[in-house]
């Protein structure tokens, strides 16, 4: 498993690393749609909720693109029947692509969280940095499960590109809700004490319950 | 290599098994009809006679005995058909999905039902058409958007098969997803917004009666609507099955795109244990 998981690993690398679609696309994406939100709210700067709402919409709309690429060569060209072929877990696609998935959004956040700080942001990020990071990658890890998944239902179908957000976007809302609830404390100008630990709970569950139906439903979009 | 076929096919044997199939899904359909028209005409003539009016809401507040049980309905069907499906993945026999589409579909069309009676009941008590303060609402709507995407995932997969399959896939997430992302709304607001009139442990005794009684009939009515639809998708298919004998055709029939289950034409590609994809265009893997 770990081997077949490293293999897969290596290869979505290789692509992304050949074709570069989707991690700059997405930072691309991101940094546009803050400029979009500068004038559509035309503000200058934002703080607390305003703030963690557009940091949230805009990571989730650049992560839809992600996701929506994700599977699209593996049924284009030939990766599932490849891997079909090898005697080895189905799981161990699930894991790589949701690894893969993870990585591309940690990549982008890297790009657009501090363009996000520097163009919009009111607030200074210095000492809620680390609160914000477990932040982030608790909902991320939530978006490459759930993304994963849709993107595996959503690829083989006739409408792939949009039914892919259809699918994400309601599943994706309780993510959003403590995402956004967590950091909105994070980004105001005078730091309230209130704790986002229930919220980063809430997503760490959130987070493990797809997990678990991830896994134990994969295999059944993989078996033709 | 086809599969044994449950359906009618072939010999007369089949036939005769696939009539008392049909039988099965047709009996007990006037029972269930009267007994849900009598239940809905007491839930009204409870609602409207014996249970007293609210205080504060007067009259408008009868809703409630519609609303609510049409949204408990709903939900509990959208998980049904998640449990549903969950079967149909274990034994692979078309007829689980049919059910859980089935299920699906008429959990829709309550959840339009919920939406709008709740919209109504909010212009009523607080003015506004849409409230965002009432979780359960909110919740619903999620839902309701998330489920709005089964039919159009089911019409966007040609083949019969791996239509099944997926939307089965999907049915189970979504199923697992409603208790879920009710908690997550409820979380959301439950510290800003007390709930005025959230369960029913503190209705007053008639009012409780009297939405029992609803929420027995609007389950009547769910059954007996979702027994209504199988029996008239299992009637088509069987009545289609009979034409084409008639008219002589064999081979697999042609399937026209279509977000409803198949029953007739079964898994028609073999599923091997591990091997290559089967081609998925329409109709093309029906090994005759």
């Amino acid at each position: 498993m770990r081997r077949t998981v490293g293999a897969l690993l290596r290869k979505e690398l290789l692509v992304e690393l050949r074709t570069l679609e989707s991690v700059p696309g997405m930072s691309l994406f991101a940094v546009s749609t803050f400029v979009i939100f500068h004038f559509a709210l035309n503000r200058s700067s934002v703080e607390g909720d305003l703030a963690s709402g557009i940091l949230w919409v805009t990571l989730l709309f650049a992560a839809i693109l992600g996701v929506n690429r994700l599977f699209v060569a593996d049924a284009d060209q030939g990766g599932f029947d490849g891997f079909l072929l090898a005697p080895v877990d189905r799981s161990a696609m699930l894991v790589a692509k949701v690894l893969t998935l993870l990585g591309f959004l940690i990549a982008f956040e890297i790009v657009a969280v501090p363009a996000f700080a520097l163009l919009l942001l009111g607030s200074s990020l210095g000492d809620a940095m680390p609160d914000l990071l477990i932040t982030l990658a608790l909902g991320d890890l939530g978006v490459a499960v759930i993304g994963t998944l849709v993107a595996a239902l959503a690829v083989q179908t006739r409408a792939r590109d949009l039914l892919g957000p259809l699918l994400a976007l309601p599943l994706l809302v309780p993510i959003v809700i403590g995402g956004a609830r967590a950091t909105s404390p994070l980004l105001s100008v005078s730091h309230p004490t209130d704790s986002p630990l229930r919220w980063l709970l809430t997503l760490g569950l959130y987070d493990l319950i797809f997990g678990l139906i991830a896994f134990a439903l994969f295999d059944f979009l993989l078996e033709d | 290599m086809e599969r044994p076929s449950r359906h009618p096919a072939g010999s007369n044997d089949k036939r005769a098994r696939s009539q008392s199939a049909n039988a099965r899904y047709g009996g007990g359909l006037p029972a269930l009809s009267i007994a849900t028209v009598a239940a809905m005409a007491i839930a009204l003539g409870l609602v409207f006679f014996y249970a007293p009016l609210e205080e504060e809401q007067g009259f408008l507040q009868k809703i409630f005995y519609l609303h609510v049980p049409l949204a408990i309905i709903a939900l509990c069907g959208f998980v049904l058909g998640g449990l549903l499906a969950i079967q149909h993945l274990r034994t692979r026999d078309p007829r689980w999905d049919m059910r859980s589409y089935v299920v699906i579909h008429m959990s829709l069309i309550f959840a339009v039902g919920t939406l709008i009676t709740g919209s109504i009941w909010a212009k009523g008590s607080w003015g506004h058409w849409w409230v965002w303060s009432e979780p359960t609402l909110v919740s619903f709507l999620i839902v309701f958007l998330l489920y709005a995407t089964y039919q159009p995932l089911r019409f966007a997969i040609e083949d019969p098969e791996r239509q099944s399959r997926y939307a089965s896939v999907f049915a189970i997430t979504a199923g697992a997803f409603v208790p879920m992302n009710f908690i997550a709304v409820r979380l959301s607001t439950a510290y800003l917004h007390p709930r005025v009139l959230g369960s029913t442990s503190n209705l007053p005794g008639p009012m409780a009666l009297t939405f029992l009684v609803s929420l027995l009939a609007m389950a009547l009515m769910f059954a007996a609507l979702c027994k209504y639809e199988l029996t008239a998708k299992h009637t088509r298919s069987q009545v289609r099955a009979l034409r084409r004998r008639l008219s002589g055709e064999t081979g697999a029939p042609i399937r026209q795109r279509s977000a409803v289950p198949s029953l007739q034409a079964l898994p028609a590609t073999t599923r091997p244990a591990g091997g290559a994809r089967a081609p998925t265009a329409a109709g093309s893997g029906s090994g005759a």
